[in-house]
């Protein structure tokens, strides 16, 4: 054989076996998901014997599962959303009219990005049993909206930056207006971009587990919390919990697969390229 | 004819845009994030240190008023706030420790050409996208747990005894669990920064003779040196806070074995009820992490002069 071709296998098996360790929790959790709960607990334990869907069926009929996941579902896009809509004109501003104070200004965002969850958690709290928002969605919109709010701005300013700025000075040319500018030049142009900011802080907010502990119980608790309640009882429940589990990070597993390229950017405000 | 004319205007607009071209007020564009941002920081930030500084107990409403330095070197005689401070610090630099060591040796790996590497790429950082009390549960329970967990069975097999891991080793656990979650973190930043790297010094360096160790720890390990920082920084502030893996596995104990900073606020405040004292708490958590992210914002601040 080949020397080349031989240490390729030799990669590939370390590649592999590398992947497959860090995956193997969340592949058993799969795996319980379609067994049986006495096969879930059971010791040896059962790899895959006569695989069931009657887990899944079980979460689909409890109603209060599809309360919390459209609660995630609800609170995640709304707030990725006003987020979006407040970040989008912030971003255009430094990005196209950058001034001696835009840099500072960016700096200045994502060092609030740097307060500890923990130091506010008391007046948030404080604040959010005064005006009645805590276990509400709303209230959960507002935070997580602020939470990832420099970053979105962060984000969109370096997507906003590439946007070649010929083309917008021809649009300009043409007679432009900067409302028209920005509607049917930059944000076509930069949709891809935009479309990768909001999967990442719908990413982050399906996540979030510190102000959803806290700030909700019942209401308009997400599935951080939902699951995070699974924490008492012992057994008898893994199969279930393992199918719920699943499905409330399908979704995000798969967001997070599509735009891994940007969210080194996100996540480093990109100080890694 | 077309190329002249607008190079030609390109040149009259550049010396122009600096005089303010088209003198756009980005005031009100910039407003609303300006001002939101910056109640959401002050606000709870001035509450946290007005509070720190009142007898102020949800429990006994009777007892107010100032308090002076009292809730501090309560706070700071206290032992509980210095086995938590010990904890977070113990736990931050072990994850780093962790996520660091193997990222960088991953993602050399991964950036290694091998057959399906780009699926086992995905497999490697998919644990970042489960939610922390998911995988913490997912260790609990399937992976740790001491009669049906998969380890026991292991250990159980091979005749060793079975570890009882959140009561013996409760800060470990912790450490594995988010270790576990923030390796793909640091392997997919690595990895994306040793693909920086310039093909044709690398070839140089073959050609030089260099072999595979004096390549990774001379020419590789050098160009990560920047990354790796950006790496420790971020995940420092992430970790400094960690709450749900806690409150999901251990609930901080057994005793407080496993209570980090984060979850001692979280006593304080939100158990005991004792506002004053849970502030004092948030302050230490913030100052502490103002220190880390002096450090994170210069590094950035550097990258965005270009």
């Amino acid at each position: 054989m080949h020397p080349n071709t031989r240490s390729k296998l030799w990669l590939t098996a370390l590649g592999w076996f590398a992947a497959l360790v860090i995956f193997f929790p969340i592949l058993w959790m799969i795996l319980t998901s379609f067994k049986t709960e006495i096969n879930a607990i059971a010791t040896p334990p059962v790899v895959l014997a006569a695989p069931t869907l009657e887990n899944y069926v079980a979460v689909r009929e409890r109603a209060d599962y599809i309360h919390f996941a459209l609660n995630s579902i609800i609170i995640s896009f709304g707030a990725t959303l006003l987020a979006t809509l407040i970040a989008v004109p912030a971003a255009y501003a430094m990005a196209f009219f950058p001034g001696r104070r835009t840099k500072d200004l960016l700096l200045w965002m994502l060092s609030t990005k740097m307060m500890p969850a923990v130091g506010v958690l008391i007046p948030i709290y404080l604040l959010f049993r005064d005006l009645h928002a805590l276990d509400t969605r709303w209230g959960l919109i507002v935070v997580y909206t602020l939470m990832n709010l420099p970053i979105v701005v962060w984000m969109l300013y370096t997507f906003f930056k590439e946007v070649p700025k010929d083309i917008l000075e021809a649009g300009r040319m043409d007679g432009a207006k900067p409302k028209q500018e920005v509607w049917m030049l930059l944000l076509p142009l930069s949709l891809p971009g935009i479309a990768s900011t909001a999967l990442l802080s719908i990413i982050l907010c399906w996540n979030e587990a510190f102000w959803s502990l806290n700030l909700t119980s019942s209401n308009a608790a997400p599935l951080t919390t939902f699951i995070a309640s699974f924490s008492a009882p012992e057994g008898l429940f893994w199969a279930k919990l393992s199918a719920a589990s699943t499905v409330a990070i399908a979704p995000i597993l798969v967001f997070g697969w599509m735009s891994q390229r940007q969210l080194v950017r996100g996540l480093t405000f990109g100080a890694v390229k | 004819m077309a190329t002249q004319t607008s190079t030609s205007s390109a040149a009259t607009a550049l010396p122009a845009k600096r005089v303010g071209r088209r003198s756009v007020n980005t005031w009100p564009l910039l407003s609303p994030s300006v001002i939101l941002l910056f109640l959401w920081m002050i606000v709870p930030l001035a509450m946290t240190l007005w509070f720190s500084f009142q007898y102020y107990n949800l429990l006994s409403p009777e007892v107010a008023g100032f308090a002076g330095w009292d809730n501090y070197s309560y706070l700071l005689t206290d032992p509980a706030l210095w086995t938590a401070m010990i904890n977070t610090l113990y736990l931050v630099f072990w994850v780093l420790v962790i996520t660091v060591g193997l990222g960088t040796l991953l993602a050399v790996l991964f950036d290694q050409e091998f057959y399906g590497r780009g699926v086992a790429r995905l497999l490697a950082i998919a644990p970042f996208f489960v939610m922390p009390t998911v995988s913490a549960l997912i260790w609990k329970n399937m992976l740790m747990h001491p009669v049906n967990g998969l380890f026991a069975f292991f250990s159980r097999s091979l005749g060793l005894p079975v570890i009882d891991f959140f009561t013996d080793f409760p800060l470990t656990s912790v450490i594995i669990i988010v270790a576990w979650q923030w390796l793909p973190f640091a392997l997919l930043i690595l990895l994306t920064a040793i693909q920086s790297l310039d093909h044709e010094q690398k070839e140089a360096a073959r050609m030089d003779g260099a072999g595979p160790f004096s390549m990774f720890f001379f020419i590789i390990l050098p160009h990560l040196a920047r990354a790796i920082s950006v790496v420790i920084m971020i995940e420092t502030i992430f970790l400094l806070s960690v709450f749900a893996e806690i409150y999901v596995t251990t609930s901080g104990g057994p005793g407080l074995a496993s209570t980090n900073l984060a979850f001692l606020i979280y006593l304080r405040a939100l158990r005991e009820y004792d506002v004053g004292g849970a502030s004092a708490g948030g302050v230490i958590a913030v100052i502490l992490a103002n220190i880390v992210a002096i450090f994170l914002v210069r590094s950035i601040a550097k990258n965005i002069a270009d």
